[in-house]
């Protein structure tokens, strides 16, 4: 691919990227959100077009305008979710949409040995009849990229392949891609698990703001050098952090968590911390940040270790009782889990704090009102009243809206994922301000985000992860964007 | 939404005329005004309330009776449908509530015991379709399909018990309630009024109605923020049956039998119906008693005007079907929003 540009309205996805994929290689495409990989691959395999720039394939010119004509040029793509459909069976799904005919019917028999055919060529051995969903996950995968693969593909596309497989399972994977690459096929290995890059790839391109910022062989780029890449930073650029000596953190640890992991989802880590605190969460995409808010809160259950809260061990792992015990929690997608966009303004302000109450103790209008335009007004949130609708109010908005019903309950212990997204810089820094003001107050806070510079300048201490693991902590005198920036990509397994 | 500021800048009589018909109770309420206003040309006597044995008859007062049952039933199912949820039980409670009050009935129980014991079974009902949809996570249609078909053979079931096929039954208790009247108004409107209200007190004076709203309008983030959504779901479908004992109660009353085949056949989709014409919405989220009660009069007030008018009764679900459809179309906001921008074209 030479020099391909795409513009969505308002936004410059790609930005005269050059992309090039050897015969036999893996190449891992690297890039935060919103970097550009996602359009990149949707242009080789046809689902968008590009503006501008051209694709060749084996030194000639190619038009792909439509995934059949990717696929036709060998061109096979796993997307990120499986889409295949659990109820039906491998065979099914493996001939989905190109079944065997015989006299205008399926022939069955037929779909079936093809099927076969297919999973042998990955070196699986399966009942083909049984419903894709009784599967693994990982078998799932294995037989999506079955499906992807004709016996002419060339390019393989795998779009975070590895996001929901253990380590066995993402082994066995890697396995066949050693041996898809034996048989000289290319492959575009997209994910955010750092090691796996280096477990398999051969080459790497990172994608940052819609630009290709480099591309390397794997050996030539050591993690540290890939880190900043991703996150745009020269490491030679060290800022002063905000609250350097400005700690309040005191007294014993209010949340412990020991061993605390789900399978699949994080390793089994320790934390703590203690009130006034400000711990942040640090990673990359994908590192584990949600997962850790989520298992601490109760939203996600753990399946091991030991949560104590306020010197009690939680029981049930639920936002119940997390939020009887003090704690409040902002999740990082408002409109799919923070807003209930029906009700008004006031209402989804007062929702925490009711619910801390029960049922039967009702905020009257009036207290509502109160606390409501206290909120208004303390984070400068644009509505006109406090009965609109919070679904009609601008994205900032709608943030705000979820901070200020985690405050309004009164929490000790403050959970924020990615508190400022999508809020402009004046109302930054007035909710960082506040965030201050109530940790000098004695409130815990656990803050995980993606703003590297956000979290160095707010956080007494940072917990660093990476691919699911925490891998250190950085305490207050050390926080430097470069430390972080080390201990991400220090840890090489 | 982009082009209301200019409308209400040159247009103020229109902006005015916006405020007006923006609030929820308008278009349900000309609907029935409009309804009466038809009545009134073909059947002049059509208003006309007079006292025969010591209460209060006409066909107003026809009408506020007959809706009482499916009144009843659509404030449940508003409960539901504001978790997102629906309810197609009702109809199989209000069967099985009076097979049961029969059977118990010529069993020999005492009256008092055998209201109690009704309300119980719908309380069981409610236990049922709550376990399913809360605690199995079932879709909530298919969940309450279950009793549905099945409720109007438990009730058959019951009544095998004593032998009957439509046994009848005599109460001066149960009939009392249903039919009898105190002063000159019929109980169960003073009864129906007692529910509504606290009804209307749980949900509006607890925070319960804020929690439902939550669960329906996102669980997800209901959860998050602490609220025990399954709870929650659990005491909406619990709350819904029991709407629906009483309706049984009323209709096995005023019936004398238990006729589980026929009895409160499809007041589950007149329930859904008054619910949505009373402005709710099966996407859940919102919860309006009084307008639900509103639409349950409309569809009561459609058939009695339809049948006092001297239509054919075959005409009576076209007829309904039709008013359904208009007072639908005058809540869309998409209609109503394109009907300003034509008008404000318009010139003055």
């Amino acid at each position: 691919m030479v020099g391909v540009s795409k513009a969505f309205p308002g936004v410059r996805a790609l930005e005269r990227v050059d992309f090039r994929v050897e015969a036999g290689e893996v190449h891992a495409l690297l890039g935060e959100n919103g970097a550009g990989k996602s359009t990149l691959i949707k242009i080789m395999t046809g689902a968008l077009r590009g503006d501008e720039g051209e694709i060749r394939l084996d030194g000639r010119p190619v038009e792909i305008g439509a995934p059949g004509q990717a696929r036709a040029l060998g061109i096979g793509t796993v997307y990120q979710e499986v889409n295949l459909i659990p109820t039906m069976s491998v065979t099914k799904n493996l001939t989905l949409g190109r079944q065997p005919r015989r006299f205008g019917l399926i022939a069955w028999r037929e779909a079936r040995r093809l099927a076969r055919a297919r999973l042998k060529r990955l070196k699986i051995d399966i009942d083909v009849e049984r419903p894709l969903g009784s599967y693994s996950v990982a078998i799932q995968q294995l037989v999506a990229i079955a499906r992807a693969l004709e016996d002419d593909t060339r390019v393989l596309v795998l779009d975070e392949p590895t996001a929901s497989l253990d380590a066995n399972e993402t082994e066995l994977l890697f396995g066949i891609m050693r041996n898809l690459k034996r048989r000289g096929i290319a492959m575009v290995f997209i994910t955010h698990f750092i090691d796996q890059v280096y477990q398999i790839a051969d080459c790497i391109s990172v994608l940052r703001n819609g630009r290709l910022v480099g591309s390397a062989a794997t050996a030539d780029l050591p993690p540290l050098k890939l880190i900043s890449l991703m996150l745009g930073r020269e490491l030679e650029r060290t800022e002063e952090r905000l609250a350097a000596g400005a700690s309040t953190a005191r007294g014993e640890p209010i949340v412990v968590a020991e061993g605390v992991g789900r399978r699949r989802l994080m390793a089994p880590f320790d934390l703590s911390i203690r009130p006034g605190e400000v711990v942040g969460l640090a990673g990359l995409l994908g590192s584990g940040r949600t997962e850790v808010a989520k298992l601490i809160f109760g939203a996600v259950r753990p399946d091991c270790g030991r949560l104590e809260v306020g010197g009690a061990p939680m029981t049930t792992h639920s936002p119940g009782q997390s939020l009887r015990r003090g704690m409040a929690f902002c999740p990082e997608d408002r409109k799919a889990e923070g807003l209930i966009g029906e009700l008004t303004v006031r209402e989804n302000i007062i929702l925490a704090l009711q619910t801390k109450r029960g049922w039967l103790r009702r905020l009257s209008h009036d207290e509502q009102e109160e606390l409501a335009q206290k909120m208004i007004k303390a984070l400068a949130i644009a509505t006109p009243d406090a009965d609109k609708q919070v679904g009609q109010l601008s994205g900032g908005n709608q943030q705000k809206v979820v901070l200020a019903r985690a405050l309004v309950s009164d929490p000790r212990i403050l959970i924020l994922d990615e508190p400022t997204r999508g809020i402009d810089v004046g109302a930054h820094a007035e909710i960082v301000a506040l965030i201050r003001s109530l940790c000098a107050q004695g409130l815990a806070l656990l803050v995980a985000s993606s703003e590297l510079d956000e979290l160095v300048a707010v956080s007494d201490r940072i917990a660093v992860l990476r691919d699911r693991r925490k891998i250190g902590e950085i305490e207050s005198r050390e926080i430097t964007r470069e430390n972080v920036i080390r201990t991400i990509a220090g840890a090489k397994a | 939404m982009k082009h209301s500021a200019n409308i209400e800048a040159d247009a103020p009589s229109i902006s005015r005329l916006r405020a007006i018909a923006g609030h929820r109770a308008v278009w349900p309420v000309v609907a029935l005004a409009l309804i009466f206003v038809v009545d009134g040309f073909i059947s002049p006597g059509f208003f006309h309330i007079r006292i025969v044995e010591g209460r209060l008859f006409g066909n107003l007062i026809d009408i506020l009776y007959r809706a009482a049952p499916t009144a009843l039933v659509a404030l449940g199912m508003a409960i539901v449908i504001g978790t997102k949820g629906i309810d197609l039980s009702v109809g199989s409670v209000i069967a099985i509530v009076g097979a049961v009050i029969t059977w118990r009935i010529h069993a020999g129980d005492p009256h008092f015991a055998i209201l109690l014991i009704a309300l119980g079974v719908g309380l069981l009902c409610g236990l049922w379709n709550g376990f399913l949809v809360a605690i199995l996570d079932i879709q909530p249609i298919i969940a309450t399909l279950i009793l549905m078909v099945s409720g109007r053979g438990i009730g058959l079931m019951i009544n095998l018990l004593y032998g009957g096929t439509n046994p009848s039954f005599i109460s001066p208790l149960l009939q009392g309630l249903s039919v009898g009247h105190i002063g000159l108004i019929p109980t169960r409107l003073i009864l129906g009024v007692a529910i509504f209200c606290a009804l209307w007190l749980l949900i509006r004076r607890t925070a319960l109605g804020l929690f439902l709203e939550s669960v329906g309008g996102n669980s997800a983030a209901a959860d998050l923020t602490g609220i025990n959504a399954r709870l929650i779901k659990y005491a909406a479908y619990l709350i819904c049956a029991l709407c629906a004992a009483w309706a049984g109660v009323i209709l096995a009353a005023d019936t004398h039998t238990s006729d589980p085949v026929s009895v409160g056949l499809y007041i589950e989709l007149d329930a859904i119906l008054a619910v949505v014409i009373g402005g709710g919405s099966l996407a859940g989220g919102r919860i309006y008693l009084g307008m639900t009660v509103l639409g349950a009069l409309i569809i009561q007030a459609l058939t009695t005007s339809i049948l006092t008018s001297g239509l054919p009764p075959e005409y009576n679900l076209v007829v309904k079907a039709v008013v359904v459809i208009i007072v639908l179309l005058l809540q869309s906001n998409n209609l109503r929003s394109a009907l300003y921008a034509t008008l404000a074209r318009q010139p003055r």
